[in-house]
């Protein structure tokens, strides 16, 4: 069997369909399709300081491999921003990966910690609590990559969020009831514009987690294999393997469900366009409530 | 045919008796659509074909956070 365009072996068959493609070929495809993502929701303007949320991992590497490709040669400024959530055994060889790849391709990288942040690591935290780790994580992720966005002057923050990502997400969102959540998914996230949230954008949206770990073997950025170790205790899991296992006797599953929300994400969107921001009494940080989540979280674990 | 499987999610390593890829996944029980198939440092579609003693890693495209 041969690449779809050329007589090369192929490297993979694209999902849900029957057309192979070698690495060449592959390649192209990638980049074409972010390059489609990212005019089609017009995700990056000429001035733009471009934040990317890097953790070492096969999406965020990737994302950074090819924005860099393709903004590099541009007045486009690429920033990586990293974060040490202080998960023993977890962080520490993701993030030599990162800074080897930073270095070696002159981005400038900059590093913060929930210990520097908010005084404990992610691993005290859970120790001293009874909080679900993947809850607490990602509101302290969040806060960090928004407040320091602002203060570096980064007016859009790109993430590796993937399709699989997002189908686990809107389900997730649905079996809790959470409408809210989903209003502010999508492509380009948000449903306020305000100068004080960094709007987010995610290049990767309609691309499956296999297509980026293949990129990120053929372009030699995939790291080695490390499970968070609160990965097992989320939510997310269960919803990931109940997808995989409907993906799996009914292709084509995944894309379904990110274009079914996409054709009622407007209307979402439009029910909480009155939400009203203000400035957490605690720390100023944008919140739809007096007190921001994490601020509310940091009492509680203080 | 005799396949040296290695499953880096797992850390595992097998040795399956399978006449194509299609029926290696089925047993040891792993979705192909989670993983992406090297053999020899080169990647591999689910329809490459095998030779007696090849050894494949299986890569997990599932992140790990």
């Amino acid at each position: 069997m041969n690449c779809r365009n050329c007589k090369n072996t192929p490297v993979i068959t694209l999902p849900n369909s029957n057309i192979s493609l070698c690495k060449k070929h592959f390649n192209i495809y990638f980049e074409r399709k972010v390059r489609k993502t990212i005019r089609i929701y017009n995700m990056i303007d000429k001035k733009d300081t471009i934040g990317i949320a890097v953790s070492g991992g096969k999406d965020s590497m990737s994302l950074l491999y090819i924005l860099n490709k393709i903004f590099k040669p541009s007045k486009i400024k690429l920033v990586a921003l990293s974060i040490d959530e202080g998960i023993k055994n977890y962080r520490d060889p993701n993030f030599k990966f990162v800074k080897k790849f930073c270095k070696k391709n002159k981005v400038k990288l900059h590093t913060f910690s929930y210990k520097k942040e908010f005084r404990k690591t992610l691993d005290l935290m859970i120790k001293e609590s009874n909080k679900l780790p993947c809850s607490v994580c990602g509101v302290f992720r969040r806060k960090i990559l928004n407040d320091k966005a602002l203060e570096l002057g980064i007016n859009k923050l790109a993430t590796g969020h993937n399709l699989d990502d997002e189908a686990q997400t809107i389900l997730m969102n649905q079996f809790r009831k959470n409408i809210r959540a989903s209003a502010v998914l999508g492509p380009v996230t948000g449903v306020i514009n305000d100068p004080k949230f960094i709007k987010r954008i995610k290049p990767f949206y309609f691309l499956t987690e296999k297509e980026i770990t293949t990129f990120a073997y053929l372009n030699r950025i995939l790291d080695k294999y490390v499970e968070c170790p609160y990965a097992k205790f989320g939510y997310r899991n269960h919803v990931l393997d109940l997808l995989n296992e409907f993906e799996r006797k009914y292709p084509g599953t995944k894309y379904n469900i990110i274009s079914s929300f996409l054709a009622i994400l407007p209307t979402i969107k439009e029910s909480f366009k009155n939400a009203k921001v203000n400035s957490c009494k605690k720390c100023s940080s944008p919140t739809s409530r007096d007190i921001c989540q994490a601020c509310v979280l940091l009492d509680e674990l203080n | 045919m005799k396949i040296k499987v290695f499953i880096e999610r797992t850390n595992k390593r097998e040795v399956v008796e399978a006449k194509d890829l299609s029926e290696l996944f089925k047993k040891i029980k792993i979705d192909p659509n989670t993983v992406i198939i090297t053999r020899k440092n080169e990647l591999i579609t689910e329809k490459a074909r095998l030779n007696n003693n090849d050894e494949i890693i299986l890569l997990s495209v599932i992140s790990g956070g």
